[in-house]
Parts: structure tokens; sequence; C-alpha cells
């Protein structure tokens, strides 16, 4: 007990960043999942951010609603963004919505209820560990009970061929934008949950960098499965702490190694860490159900 | 008339694909769309199923004009097809593509899901068994559990017409459903076809192949240039002298 108390205590932050990181990559994987490469999720991470750290801090609004109105200000946003830019397709809606995340962290910068390049200092410390995993496990079982619903079928089909999907009768508009702002929702709710994790946030928690980090856990990940993006957000997170073990500090030094291991398993695991453990050959593993329907 | 094309035009620039085309299908038969390549029965197709919008004409479906809705829409009505150059879910298995094609008929609510209720578990019993019955339909059941792109060519056209199926749709449009089929493949397909259009359901098709076409279809439209040459019986339309000059050339007269 003396120990684990020990080890809480040296990487209680760690284990935080892991779980906020892990929601974050779950809604860039929302997104991804109906075909949209969105780099926006950094952005709406920050509206819902600092939307629920001025709520707290400057209005005295309770934490719950604070992070419910976090999401649904970034799920708005991402509504408004989402409706012009999902005209767009693949590296042009990327640049979109990065743009978009540009856009807000400039915004930021120079409004003041913001607090500018300082940050939103004194947020009340809030967010508890066991929160953030009890809303990971929600989130993750919520995403991966998608997977055969209608809107699941929907996103699948949309992301492997849009022209087919409308054929077939779905409002591909509809649901890419509904998985834009589901993923604009989560992002905000995941936001919110950091601006309460460490009394402060700044623009910079929620820029480029941040954007392109939680692409790369989907893809390092991988995308086929909901827990790909959080297998890779748990690995690249604690990446930099198990190379601190191995005498590789941080700095440039932990970013080549990101994209060492982002060029590895590009090359070695195209459908991600998850490939490991989901044959993903010409024949793919049965559910019960399939299985009982071959006789 | 199930289906009727009034003066649809359709330009792409400067060249008109589609000029003044007129037809009509009729409910529970095959009717076939020839022309030589270029002529626009792909073009009409995707005007027909929405894909593309017509820059003139109107589209009737059971008297219901339907040239102004989107692909989505027309799907809802009983529109259902198949496309050219083939456009599957390569990475799902071949029972998940079909069960993708269930979208239409299929309601698969998200809650009962969420939280395991028996009725979705039901539900998802009976689709899948629906959607075994469409692979059985074309003859492709024992790929159920490989990936779509595994498949050979002739049976990823099958899939994609099972997939079509799975919506029940009351028209079908194929395009192409033969092309790169083995002889034994296109006598199975026709059989198929024609075993959809005895239970009551339209089929519009293009074909290249001439006597699958002209076995099959009980009515046949010509286009050349983005025009109807003839609608008639496949014995009316092999003996029109212009079809034959467009599919055979000008016979050049020496003097």
């Amino acid at each position: 007990m003396e120990a684990l108390a020990q080890f809480f205590a040296i990487y209680g932050s760690l284990i935080n960043f892991i779980g906020i990181n892990a929601i974050l990559a779950l809604s860039l994987y929302l997104t991804l999942a109906a075909g949209q490469l969105s780099m926006g999720s950094a952005a709406f991470a920050g509206i819902g951010g600092y939307t629920a750290g001025i709520l707290t801090m400057k209005l005295g609004v309770p934490f719950l609603p604070a992070v419910a109105a976090g999401s649904v200000v970034a799920g708005i946003a991402g509504l408004l963004i989402g409706l012009p830019v999902l005209r767009l397709t693949g590296v042009f809606l990327a640049i979109a919505t990065l743009s978009f995340g540009e856009v807000v962290r400039i915004a930021v910068l120079n409004v003041d209820i913001t607090g500018g390049a300082q940050g939103l200092v004194g947020i009340p410390n809030h967010t508890k560990t066991w929160g953030i995993y009890l809303a990971l496990m929600v989130v993750g079982y919520g995403i991966a009970r998608l997977r055969y619903s209608r809107i699941g079928w929907c996103f699948e089909s949309i992301r492997e061929d849009e022209t087919a999907a409308k054929a077939m009768g779905i409002d591909t508009t509809y649901y890419k934008i509904l998985a834009f702002v589901l993923g604009a929702m989560l992002a905000g709710f995941a936001g919110a949950l950091y601006a309460h994790l460490n009394y402060l946030i700044t623009p910079r928690e929620f820029g480029f960098s941040v954007a392109v980090d939680l692409l790369i856990y989907n893809i390092v990940g991988g995308t086929r499965a909901w827990y790909g993006p959080v297998f890779g957000a748990i690995l690249l997170t604690a990446l930099p702490e198990i190379l601190r073990g191995t005498g590789i500090t941080a700095g440039p030094m932990r970013m080549a190694t990101n994209g060492l291991i982002l060029l590895a398993v590009i090359l070695f695991l195209p459908n991600g860490l998850v490939s490991i453990f989901r044959r993903t050959g010409t024949k793919r593993e049965k559910s019960p159900l399939a299985a009982s329907e071959e006789a | 008339m199930l289906l009727q094309v009034k003066d649809v035009t359709r330009a792409f620039g400067g060249v008109k694909a589609l000029d003044g085309v007129s037809l009509a299908v009729a409910e529970g038969k095959v009717h076939g769309l020839i022309g030589p390549n270029g002529a626009g029965k792909t073009t009409l197709i995707n005007v027909l199923s929405g894909i593309i919008a017509p820059s003139s004409g109107e589209v009737f479906f059971r008297d219901r004009p339907v040239h102004t809705l989107p692909a989505h829409q027309l799907a809802a009505l009983g529109f259902a097809r198949t496309f050219q150059n083939i456009r599957l879910f390569p990475a799902m298995t071949c029972l998940d593509n079909v069960l993708a094609g269930q979208h239409l008929v299929a309601p698969r609510p998200y809650f009962p899901r969420l939280f395991c209720l028996p009725s979705a578990r039901q539900e998802e019993k009976e689709l899948r068994r629906q959607a075994m019955a469409c692979l059985v339909r074309v003859g492709i059941e024992f790929k159920a559990h490989f990936q779509a792109r595994a498949l050979s060519y002739g049976e990823r056209r099958r899939l994609e017409i099972a997939r079509a199926l799975a919506s029940r749709p009351s028209l079908l449009l194929l395009d192409e459903p033969v092309a790169g089929m083995r002889r034994k493949e296109v006598q199975e397909v026709g059989d198929l076809i024609r075993s959809l259009a005895a239970e009551g359901m339209t089929v519009l098709l293009i074909e290249h192949n001439m006597s699958f076409v002209m076995g099959l279809c009980s009515t046949i439209t010509v286009l050349n240039f983005g025009r109807t040459l003839i609608t008639g019986t496949p014995d009316q339309v092999s003996h029109h002298p212009e079809v034959m000059e467009a599919y055979l050339g000008v016979r050049e007269h020496h003097a």
C-alpha cells in the first residue's frame, strides 16, 4: 500500500494525462470513424476547457454543469464549423480544420477573459483521477457499442465509400456532421476535465502540436477498433517517462522517438497496434452470432 | 409505368452526355439499356439514382417527380444500384457489406444496444439471417466472412448485387452486372435477375454482352451520342438499321 501511494505521488499527473489524452484520442476517433480527417480536436478541447474554466473560476458554476457546458459549447462550435467545412474531403478538410484551430488559438491569445498568453490561472482543482478513468470507461463503452448500431454502420459505410453509402440510402451529410459534432463534444468534455486538473491552462496546450499528437495516437493505436486510440494515447503519453528511465530525456529526442515509432508502426503495422490483437487478414474472427448462422 | 424519363439532358461543360433522353420502364420487367461506349448509359443511371443532377428534363417514379431528390432519398423510395467500377466496402467482410446495405430496412437503434437488451440481440440475429439469405441468393455465401477486397472480380459484382438487394428495392439499376464474368457466372446472374423480376422487382440494366441482354430483357432502349435511338423488343432492336449502324459502323460504298 505504501509503495502504491508512493508510485502515485510520483506518477499521479502522468496517469491523469494518459486518461485525458485517451479521451481526446477517442474524440478524434469518432470523427475518423466516419472517414473525416479532422485536425480540430485540440481546438475543440480548448473551447471546452476555457468555457468550463471561466464558468467555475469567474462565475462560480459547480464543476459538473461547467464540464457539461464546455462540452456543449464545443459541440455548437463543431456544428458551426462543420456545416461549411465538411463539403471538403481528405487533406483539404484537414487543412481547413487546422486553420480553424489556429483561429481559436490566436483568438484565445488576444481576448481578455481567457487571460491571453499567460493563460487562465487559478481554476479550481476538481478533476480526480477516478473521475477521468470513470469517464474514459463510459466513453469507451459507449463508442464500442456504436458498432452494429445504425450510426455505427453509417459511419463505417461513409468511411469505406461515400458514394456507395449515398446510393444505399445513407444521408451522408447528416452523419458526417453528426460524427464531427460528437467528436467536438467529446473533445470539449476532455478539455473541461483537463482545465480543472492543474490550476491553469494556456493557449499552447491546445495548439498545432497537440492536434498532430492526437492524430498520431490514432495512427499508432489503429482506427479499426475503438481501443486502438486508447492504446496509442497510453503508449505515447507514457513513452517519455519510460525513455527517461533509459536515459533519453524530453525535448527534441522525445519528438524524434515519437517520429521513429510512428514510422515503424506505419511500416510494419499499417492498421496500428490493434492489428496485433485483431487479425485483419482475409478471414476475420467470427462473432458467436455469425458462427451460429453459418450452419 | 414505374419509371418515366422525360427529355433528360445532362451536360458536362460543352459535352452533352445526355441530350433529351426519354424512356419508360414497366413494373416487374427487365429493361435493357445498350449503346456504344460514350453513349451516355452510365450517366443516365447516375442521373436516375441521384448521384448527379440532370441539367434539364424530368424523371417520374410512380408518377411522382423525383429528379430533384438526392441519392439517399431516392434509395428510400426503393431505388438500389450497382456501379460499373464496383463500389464495395473493401475492408468489411461480405456479410458486413450486406448488413450495411440493410440501412433502409433495419432500425438498429443505439440505446437497446448500449444496454445490451435482448431486443437488440434478436434484431441482430434476424438481420444476419436475412443478410446471409442475400448472399445465398447471389451464390457467394461461402465467402461470407472474407473481406470484400479478397474476392474475385465476378464475386465482387455479385456481392454488390447482394448489397443492393438487402434494402429490398422495387427498382434495381445494374451497371454492367456481368462484365468480366465467366460464361457460367453470366448464366447464373441471368437466372438471378429473371427470378427477381418474377417476384415483381423492376430491373434496368446496362450491359455490353448482347446475348445476355437479348435473352433477358423484355424491352431494350438503345442510346447513341446521348440520344434515344429506339426502344423496343429485342427483336425490333436487333433489326433496326440505325442500331446496326451504331454498332457496326456505316458501310462504305465503293463505286
